[in-house]
C-alpha cells in the first residue's frame, strides 16, 4: 500500500490507441482518461467496438506494438507503464496487475494440468519451489469454491465445467494477490446462476484483498450488481461518468439513457414497446464527426447551430462526475424525465 | 391453454442422443438425455417463451418441433396432424408453415448470395409465386422488417449484425408461415441494438398474428415476448405458465433461484432477494433420479430423490399454471440465508 491520498493508484491520463490497418486509421481510443482507487470497482460499459477492450489490453501491454500507436499516460502506483520495458511489464503482469478474460476455455492451455498453469505463475513471480507452488495453487482453488481441490488440481481444463474454468482462471489471476485486477467480460459466456457465483466470489476476494478491479462489460444489470463507479464508452470515448448511483438513477447522456430505455426489464410494464437506440455502432475506421453518438441520438436539433456534429463536447469531471453532451443541465433535466417517471414508479 | 385445437402439441417429446464407444465393435454405451418428456401446447397466434440454462434442451426442443431432428419418443401434432416421424414429403407442406429464426446473424445468412436471394430461397424452392413476381414480394418482406427495399441486390457482408438479423426474419417470413421457432434471436446482438430486433418481432407476431416459439436464456427479453413462459431444467420442464403468474409467483425453487440470479440495472433502496444455486448444472448423461433439481435444491428430501415430481397444477396455482415440485414455494415461506450448503458438500 505504497499509494497516497493524492495520488490514485491507478490513472489514465488522455489515452490515445490508434491502429494502422489496410483500410486506414482505427481510433479505438481517443482521448480516455479515469482514476481507480484501491478497493474500488470501477465498471466500463459500452458496446462492441466502443474501445473498452483495447483500453485494458493497453494497460496490460498486451497490444501489438508494431501495429499501434499509443498516446497518453497510465501510471500504476506512480510508474508509467507506457514506457516500461518488455521485462518491467514482465515483472508486473500476473503479479501487481492481472486479468480475466471472457472466454475462459481458449485462455487455458489444453496440455497442461489446472495446477501447473496456476502454479506456473506463482513460480515466476516469487522464485518458490515447485511443492510450494502446488500448495498454492491447491489453496487458491479452495478459495475460489472449487470443491476438492486437492483432487481436481491435477484435472485439465476440459474436467472442468464452464463456471469452473473461469474460476481456475480467477484463481490464476489472483494466484500474487495482485493490486489490479482487470476482467473483460468474465460472466458473459456464463448462466445466470453461475454468473451471480461468480460476481459474489469476486466482490468476496476484493473485500479480503483491497484489490482494484476493473470490470468490463455490455451488461448494465452486471454493473449495478458489482461497480461503485461506472464510465460509459461510446465510440472510443467516455460519454458519461459517475457513481452507479448517479448514473443509473439520473442518467445525464441520451446514449446511457437510450441503453436503459432499450433494456426489458424484470418488472416493468408488459406489452409496452421497448424504446431501442435507432443505428448501429460507429465504425472507428471513420467516426461520425462532432459528438459521436449524434447520428444515433433523439436530441440533437435541442442543440443550436448544428453544435452536435460539428464540434467534440467536452467531458467535463466535477466530483468523479460528468458527462460529454452539448445539452445544458435543465434541458436534460427535461427531456430525461419521462424516463425518471416510467424507471421509479 | 384450454382450448381445444391448439396449433401446435406437445406430448411426451424426449430426444436422447446416443454416445457411442467401445473398440472394435463401437456400441451404444450412453445417451444424453438432452429432453426428456415434454408437454406442451402453442395455440395460434401465441408465443410462448423457453427459457432455462445451457444444456437444459431448449435449443433441441427448438429443432424438434421443426423436425430438423428426429424425435426419440412422444408425439408433436400440428394442427391435428401426427408429424412426430413424418417423412420429407409428408412434411414439405408444412415445413413451409413453421420457419426458424437463427441465433447468429453471421453464420446463418449464404455470404454468397444476395439479399434477395436469400429472402426468395424459401418461395424458390417451394415453387411459389405470388402476384407481381417474388422481386417484388422480397421488396415488400424487406420494407416489414425495417431495410431499405434498395438492399435487394446487396450481400450479407454489406449490413451490421442487427440488419442481418431482419434478414433473417423477412426470410422466415417469405412463406407467411403460422408458427415460428426463434432460437436466441437477440443474444447476439447489442444491447441496443436488441431492442430494435424485439420490437421486429413482436410488430410481426401482432401484425400477421403468428405463433413463436421464442428460445431465449435471457428472462427479461422473454418475459417481455411472450405471453406464456416455459422454464426448462435439464431436458424437462419444471415450470409453465403465463407470464405474469411465472414471474411474480414463481412456484418452483428453480424459477425463482433463476429469476433472483437475474442482475438488474436499477439501485434498489431495498436489495432483492437473493438465492444463490450452488455448483453447476449436472450432466445430461446422467442426471440425478427422482428431480432433477435436487441436487442444487435448499429442499431437496428423500422423495425428491426417489420419485419425479409431475408437472401440475400445484395447489394455489391458477388453472394453467404447472409446476413440477413436491415441495412448491409459496411467498411467506423463505428461508433467510439460501446460501446454505457448503460447496465441498454438494460434490
Amino acid at each position: 500500500m505504497t499509494s497516497t491520498d493524492q495520488q490514485p493508484f491507478l490513472s489514465i491520463k488522455d489515452l490515445k490507441v490508434h491502429f494502422s490497418t489496410e483500410d486506414g486509421v482505427v481510433k479505438a481510443v481517443d482521448g480516455l482518461s479515469f482514476d481507480l482507487a484501491k478497493g474500488q470497482t470501477l465498471g466500463i460499459v459500452g458496446e462492441s467496438g466502443s474501445g473498452k477492450s483495447v483500453t485494458n489490453l493497453t494497460i496490460l501491454g498486451l497490444h501489438d506494438p508494431a501495429r499501434t500507436s499509443i498516446e497518453g499516460e497510465i501510471l500504476l502506483d506512480g510508474q508509467e507503464l507506457l514506457t516500461a520495458s518488455e521485462r518491467e511489464l514482465e515483472r508486473l503482469r500476473g503479479n501487481k496487475m492481472s486479468m480475466i478474460f471472457q472466454d475462459a476455455l481458449a485462455s487455458l492451455s489444453p496440455y497442461h494440468t489446472i495446477g501447473t498453469q496456476i502454479a506456473e505463475t506463482y513460480r515466476k513471480h516469487t522464485g518458490c519451489s515447485k511443492t510450494e507452488a502446488r500448495k498454492r495453487a491447491i489453496e487458491m482453488l479452495r478459495r475460489v469454491g472449487i470443491p476438492q481441490p486437492d483432487m481436481r488440481v491435477d484435472d485439465y481444463p476440459h474436467q472442468f465445467s464452464g463456471g469452473m474454468r473461469q474460476r481456475a482462471m480467477i484463481a490464476m489471476a489472483l494466484v500474487c494477490d495482485p493490486e489490479l485486477l482487470i476482467a473483460d467480460e468474465p460472466t458473459t459466456a456464463l448462466d445466470v446462476t453461475v454468473q451471480a457465483q461468480i460476481m459474489d466470489l469476486l466482490k468476496d476476494l476484493q473485500q479480503e484483498f483491497g484489490t482494484a478491479i476493473i470490470f468490463i462489460t455490455h451488461d448494465l444489470g452486471v454493473i449495478a450488481d458489482i461497480a461503485d463507479d461506472v464510465l460509459v464508452m461510446y465510440g472510443g470515448r467516455c460519454v458519461e461518468r459517475g457513481t452507479k448511483e448517479e448514473v443509473l438513477r439520473d442518467p445525464q447522456h441520451p446514449y446511457t439513457l437510450g441503453l436503459l430505455n432499450s433494456m426489458p426489464s424484470l418488472y416493468g410494464p408488459v406489452d409496452v414497446p421497448l424504446t431501442p437506440i435507432p443505428g448501429a455502432p460507429p465504425s472507428l475506421l471513420n467516426p461520425p464527426t462532432g459528438c459521436r453518438f449524434h447520428p444515433r441520438c433523439a436530441f440533437t436539433e435541442k442543440v443550436s447551430g448544428g453544435k452536435c456534429s460539428s464540434e467534440s463536447p467536452l467531458l467535463e469531471i466535477v466530483d468523479g462526475r460528468g458527462s460529454a453532451c452539448h445539452l445544458t443541465a435543465e434541458q436534460k433535466q427535461e427531456l430525461f424525465a419521462d424516463f425518471a417517471a416510467t424507471r421509479h414508479n | 391453454m384450454s382450448n381445444t385445437n391448439p396449433l401446435l402439441d406437445v406430448s411426451g417429446l424426449t430426444k436422447h442422443f446416443p454416445i457411442k464407444g467401445g473398440f472394435p465393435i463401437r456400441r451404444t454405451v450412453g445417451a444424453v438425455q438432452a429432453v426428456d418428456g415434454l408437454d406442451f401446447q402453442v395455440s395460434e397466434g401465441e408465443s410462448l417463451g423457453l427459457v432455462g440454462e445451457s444444456g437444459c434442451g431448449k435449443s433441441t426442443t427448438g429443432r424438434l418441433i421443426t423436425r430438423l431432428m428426429e424425435p426419440t419418443a412422444g408425439r408433436i401434432s400440428y394442427r391435428g396432424q401426427d408429424i412426430t416421424h413424418a417423412g420429407r414429403r409428408e412434411l414439405a407442406p408444412i415445413r413451409s408453415e413453421i420457419q426458424m429464426i437463427f441465433q447468429d446473424p453471421y453464420a446463418s445468412l449464404n455470404p454468397r448470395q444476395t439479399v434477395g436471394k436469400i429472402i426468395s430461397g424459401p418461395m424458390e424452392i417451394n415453387d411459389i409465386n405470388p402476384e407481381g413476381g417474388r422481386e417484388k414480394r422480397v421488396r415488400e418482406l424487406l420494407e416489414i422488417v425495417g431495410l431499405n427495399p434498395e438492399h435487394y441486390n446487396r450481400f450479407p457482408h454489406e449490413f451490421s449484425g442487427g440488419q442481418r438479423q431482419r434478414i433473417g426474419v423477412a426470410r422466415a417470413l417469405a412463406l407467411e408461415p403460422k408458427l415460428i421457432v426463434a432460437d436466441e434471436p437477440v443474444s447476439a446482438l447489442d444491447v441496443s441494438i436488441q431492442a430494435q430486433v424485439v420490437n421486429l418481432l413482436q410488430k410481426v407476431q401482432r401484425e400477421l398474428g403468428i405463433a413463436f416459439v421464442f428460445i431465449a436464456h435471457d428472462l427479461a427479453v422473454v418475459r417481455h415476448f411472450s405471453q406464456r413462459v416455459a422454464v426448462m431444467y435439464l431436458g424437462k420442464i419444471v415450470e409453465i405458465a403465463d407470464r405474469e403468474d411465472l414471474y411474480d409467483n414463481p412456484r418452483h425453487p428453480y424459477t425463482r433461484a433463476l429469476l433472483s440470479a437475474v442482475p438488474e440495472a436499477t439501485v434498489d433502496e431495498e436489495p432483492r432477494e437473493r438465492i444463490r444455486l450452488v455448483g453447476d448444472v449436472p450432466s445430461p448423461i446422467n442426471p440425478p433420479s427422482g428431480c432433477r433439481f435436487r441436487t442444487r435444491c435448499w429442499k431437496a428430501t428423500d422423495k425428491c430423490a426417489s420419485e419425479a415430481p409431475p408437472l401440475v397444477q400445484a395447489e394455489g396455482n391458477k388453472p394453467g399454471h404447472l409446476t413440477a415440485c413436491h415441495y412448491p414455494e409459496t411467498q411467506e415461506t423463505i428461508p433467510a440465508p439460501r446460501l446454505a450448503k457448503d460447496p465441498e458438500a454438494a460434490a
